[in-house]
């Protein structure tokens, strides 16, 4: 197969093709340029502006210069943004993995209700799920702080949000359970279209279950892996409606993201510039991590 | 095959959803201007959107207004959105940028005047503030006067309303720990030892959360506000609103009270909620006080509590509070049509002027008039008593520094304060820090 | 070999024990919703947690309806419908041509799309207002649908799928003389149909719940969504949790039907081809 591609792109382009793919393209591409690009161009133009309600001049880099420089909240946000990225990108992966493995050869009806399960903080809607996570973290009537102390494991109400060092786990903590569900779908079809055959040829010769994970079902699903691996990253990168409806932030930026941060300046502040050239970083960030994991996930293929 | 039927049912659905929309919009459009018709040549419509001002959000209440207004002006439309304080201002915030912004918006000055008018998106409202309503509104209160204009003395506001935002206590908790001495309940003030002494014997009698400064967001900043300014009588900002002077001795020592009250657990905080958690703690009984009380939470939270909820004012050094206030009126958008603005003018007017529509408008939001010659509109209903305590509460009305220029500057800057000191940031170091950041922020929106 | 077999079914054993226990943690958020929409303010705010409603009270769900919740609901809805179907008819389309034909500009357009998946939408917000009120769309539901038909996020995921159909196939269909719509109905779309159940579950869920997008776009009564309705119902000084969860539970209905309709279409069948430039 690999040499039938080689061979297609060697060869001058077939003029019907060309048009017949750019018919097929054309919607798609419709609303990705009217919706998508012009608004990306307009957000790279402006954020080499002053750009607020009431002001519209060039400032070259001074945004960007400004946010490097200058804005101790914004290195902050970015700290945090990477922490959840690092923690979450791996657990949600790895996690959803282990459930899938032990999932996908249940009874048919079994593996629905627990893929099912795993999709409800999906369904359920942001705004509803963190008004009960809020419930459950609550210093004084919280959940938590009720089985914990009915366990004897604390014996002092803990404030979950409202301690610098524990807050940014809590929204982890959501975060990786709102994000497990796709992965989880994906992971189940993926293993179950693993060629059976192989994994019983190698039985036959003795491989362990582990063994035959490694040598037969990861390769498979590498695709899939990645496609997740991807799609979390940028899920991760842009986490905002938690921190904006459980903690501001807060406390004392210790939960504050990026994109929160941008929220914040171009939505409560009107710095729409200073929030473009946020996310212009942002976005490059998040491009050079993706390309890294297509680097990395092409070669460990081969 | 299957997949065929699949692709069809979707094709089939969505098209029919979307005949279904136009068709829907249109029928809307044509309803609309027969409407328009038959109300005579020159129906105008109008849009109001209004933030919750007290029990100004229950829209039987709004209804009622407007259907008042249209018995006399049958040619004026008024199409009301509700907003709430979560996310109105964003919404705002799209509707300026898109250029769909209503023609009435109705909250206070620190949004009318120091934010959106100070943008140059609102309309001068100064014709509908002559000689008689100023001498009355005067009457109240002239810092009311002074609020509602910008800097350059152009009127943005026309106010409806006012209310002062104070404190309660769980009566029922503070008598059975016998901390009622503590408090004067004849003019409803504590001092600030009493306050303290209050707070250490709620404690000695086994009240396990006295009260919780929150600081989790910028929900209810007023009260955690007027605590710690009050405790040894700070100003919030210096006299015409230019620098924030909470760094001032005073100010630090408040601070630095309720730190010390938190550290020896006779007082808590919470970095993890605002305002409505906290009162949602005080309603159940965890909490034996809040911080954010007025009249229309009062009414609010009546079902749910099983105890009185006793309203108090913030404790003073000297017995003297200074309550920080609400004002709360109509601003009219700048849409650029003269006739538009000339309906809204007219129907602010109605609202607030009307002789006999005017105290129905205030009662409707819960609150009390900026106008003099309104009187006691709560006179003979059954709110009487109760809306008498909070009434009395207002003789205490603090200076409105919300109008100072960087306002969203100095609210978020606040909690961010509030929760470094209680995580163990030196006061004088934090609060410092805070001030240069609000003083930098009315020094950028005042250039 | 019994040793590993035993230790096997340890393993199976202990795994489920875990996984029955994720999933009453899972499940317990959509409890506390269901069950709270069905208790008063005070059984709702108790300082003990109430675990099953002793006074079950319909109170929350009348309150909800005084506000135009249905119309919500249909908004909601036909947002998500219409920007499910579409997105999966173009993004099938395109996904097809990026993985299975080499014409000029194609790595251009991939390299676009894969750059445009990593851009933040909130930055694009403000430009896109302006875009709408130029277009005189603000504060209409297309608004919402057409920006969500253009992230492509589900190009992307749909040339992953197509990778996989076999060129072979492609090419007997062409000598056959199959014109490039017939190919495209009859071989392309039964093979890459599970990928369609996904990626319309994903887009049917992700424009049901972008709360902000649909904040921004919209603003009168009787344009807003069911996600925006509840968040609304959220006050400054008090939350009516009880309103909210009646709102959340009613929200979840249709979405939890759409789950269960699509989700046979890719119980088997989904692989993604590998990834290629």
């Amino acid at each position: 197969m690999a040499k039938v591609q080689t061979k297609n792109t060697k060869r001058i382009f077939n003029h019907d093709e060309t048009i017949s793919a750019y018919l097929f393209l054309l919607p798609a591409l419709l609303f990705f340029v009217g919706f998508v690009i012009i608004p990306m161009i307009l957000c790279l133009v402006t954020s080499f502006f002053d750009y607020t309600m009431t002001e519209f001049k060039f400032v070259g880099l001074k945004n960007y210069s400004e946010m490097f420089f200058k804005d101790k909240v914004f290195l902050k946000s970015l700290f945090n943004t990477f922490l959840i990225v690092v923690v979450s990108v791996p657990a949600v992966t790895i996690f959803s993995l282990w459930v899938s493995s032990a999932i996908y050869n249940l009874k048919g009806w079994i593996c629905s209700f627990f893929r099912c399960i795993f999709y409800l903080p999906v369904v359920t809607g942001t705004v509803a799920v963190t008004v009960v996570w809020k419930w459950m973290f609550n210093q004084y009537t919280g959940l938590f702080n009720y089985v914990l102390k009915a366990g004897g494991v604390i014996d002092k109400n803990v404030s979950w949000l409202g301690n610098e060092k524990i807050a940014i786990w809590c929204i982890i903590l959501i975060l990786f359970t709102t994000s497990i569900g796709q992965p989880i779908v994906l992971y189940v079809s993926a293993l179950g279209n693993v060629d059976a055959s192989l994994i019983e040829a190698s039985e036959v010769d003795g491989a362990t279950k582990l063994q035959v994970f490694w040598k037969i079902k990861w390769p498979q699903i590498m695709p899939t892996t990645l496609y997740i691996l991807v799609i979390t990253t940028i899920n991760s990168f842009q986490c905002y409606a938690l921190v904006q409806l459980l903690t501001s932030g807060g406390p004392n930026n210790s939960t504050s993201t990026v994109m929160y941060y941008i929220y914040y300046e171009a939505f409560k502040l009107y710095r729409y510039g200073y929030g473009n050239a946020m996310g212009v970083i942002l976005a490059i960030i998040i491009a050079v991590f993706s390309a890294i994991q297509f680097k990395v996930a092409g070669q460990s293929r081969d | 095959m299957r997949m065929k039927k699949f692709m069809g049912v979707f094709l089939a659905l969505s098209m029919a959803l979307s005949l279904g929309a136009c068709g829907g919009s249109q029928g809307a459009t044509k309803g609309e201007s027969t409407t328009a018709k038959e109300g005579g040549a020159k129906a105008t419509e109008i849009k109001l959107w209004t933030y919750p001002i007290g029990s100004w959000n229950e829209p039987e209440k709004v209804e009622e207004v407007i259907a008042n207004f249209n018995a006399k002006y049958p040619d004026i439309h008024v199409s009301v959105e509700y907003l709430d304080y979560t996310s109105g201002d964003d919404q705002v915030t799209a509707a300026i940028e898109a250029g769909t912004t209503p023609d009435i918006i109705m909250e206070g000055p620190e949004r009318l005047v120091s934010n959106w008018g100070a943008a140059g998106k609102m309309a001068d409202l100064s014709d509908l503030w002559d000689e008689d309503t100023i001498k009355d509104i005067q009457d109240v209160s002239s810092k009311v006067v002074e609020a509602c204009k910008s800097p350059e003395g152009v009127y943005y506001e026309y106010p409806l309303s006012m209310n002062a935002h104070c404190m309660a206590i769980n009566y029922e908790v503070f008598e059975k720990a016998g901390a009622l001495k503590y408090l004067d309940q004849n003019t409803r003030t504590w001092t600030t030892d009493n306050f303290v002494k209050a707070l250490e014997t709620l404690k000695k009698n086994g009240v396990e959360t006295t009260g919780i400064v929150y600081c989790g967001g910028q929900g209810g900043d007023q009260g955690t506000r007027a605590l710690a300014m009050n405790l040894y009588s700070a100003q919030f900002t210096n006299e015409d609103h230019t620098k924030w002077t909470m760094n001032s001795e005073e100010g630090i020592k408040g601070l630095e009270l309720l730190v010390d009250l938190t550290k020896k657990g006779d007082l808590s905080y919470d970095a993890g909620i605002q305002a409505a958690d906290e009162l949602q703690l005080f309603a159940n009984g965890t909490a034996a006080m809040t911080f954010c009380w007025n009249a229309s939470n009062e009414s609010n939270y009546a079902q749910q509590v099983n105890f009185t909820p006793y309203a108090m004012a913030f404790p003073s050094d000297d017995g003297k509070p200074e309550l920080a206030g609400g004002i709360y009126g109509f601003g009219v958008f700048d849409n650029g049509n003269a006739e538009k603005i000339e309906a809204s003018k007219q129907f602010i007017k109605f609202v607030c002027d009307d002789k006999e529509q005017g105290p129905k408008s205030v009662t409707a939001t819960g609150f009390f008039p900026v106008r003099h010659s309104f009187g006691n509109v709560y006179a003979g209903t059954e709110e009487a008593e109760r809306m008498a305590t909070f009434n009395s509460f207002m003789q205490y009305l603090g200076d409105y520094y919300n109008v100072a220029p960087g306002w969203a500057d100095q609210r978020t800057a606040w909690w961010n304060m509030l929760q470094q000191i209680f995580g163990g940031t030196d006061v004088k170091e934090a609060v410092n820090t805070y001030v240069d950041t609000c003083n930098a922020a009315t020094e950028a929106a005042q250039k | 070999m019994e040793k590993t077999e035993r230790g096997q079914l340890f393993y199976k054993g202990i795994s489920i024990i875990v996984l029955i226990i994720l999933a009453v943690l899972f499940t317990f958020p959509l409890y506390w919703i269901l069950t709270g929409s069905l208790k008063s303010a005070m059984d709702i705010n108790q300082a003990v947690p109430q675990w099953f409603p002793t006074r079950p009270t319909l109170d929350n769900y009348e309150r909800l309806f005084k506000h135009p919740a249905w119309k919500w609901m249909f908004n909601s809805v036909f947002i998500s419908l219409v920007a499910m179907g579409l997105t999966c008819i173009t993004a099938a389309m395109a996904g097809y041509v990026l993985a299975k034909k080499r014409f000029p500009g194609r790595t251009v357009i991939f390299g676009l799309l894969v750059c445009a998946m990593a851009l933040p939408k909130q930055v694009i917000l403000i430009p896109l207002l302006k875009e709408m009120s130029f277009l005189h769309l603000h504060d209409t539901l297309w608004a919402v649908i057409l920006p969500t038909i253009g992230w492509p996020f589900g190009v992307f995921l749909m040339k992953q799928f197509s990778e996989n159909i076999p060129t072979e196939m492609l090419e007997a269909a062409r000598i056959d003389g199959a014109g490039e719509i017939k190919t495209f109905t009859n071989i392309v779309l039964p093979i890459i149909k599970p990928g369609i159940g996904a990626l319309a579950i994903f887009t049917f869920i992700s424009s049901w719940n972008d709360y902000f997008m649909q904040l921004i776009m919209l603003n009168s009564k009787e344009k807003l969504t069911i996600s925006l309705g509840i968040a609304k119902l959220q006050a400054e000084m008090s939350t009516d949790f009880g309103l909210i969860m009646a709102g959340a539970s009613l929200a979840a209905v249709p979405i939890i039907t759409i789950f269960l309709m699509f989700q046979k279409y890719f119980t088997k069948g989904i692989t993604m081809g590998a990834v290629k430039g």
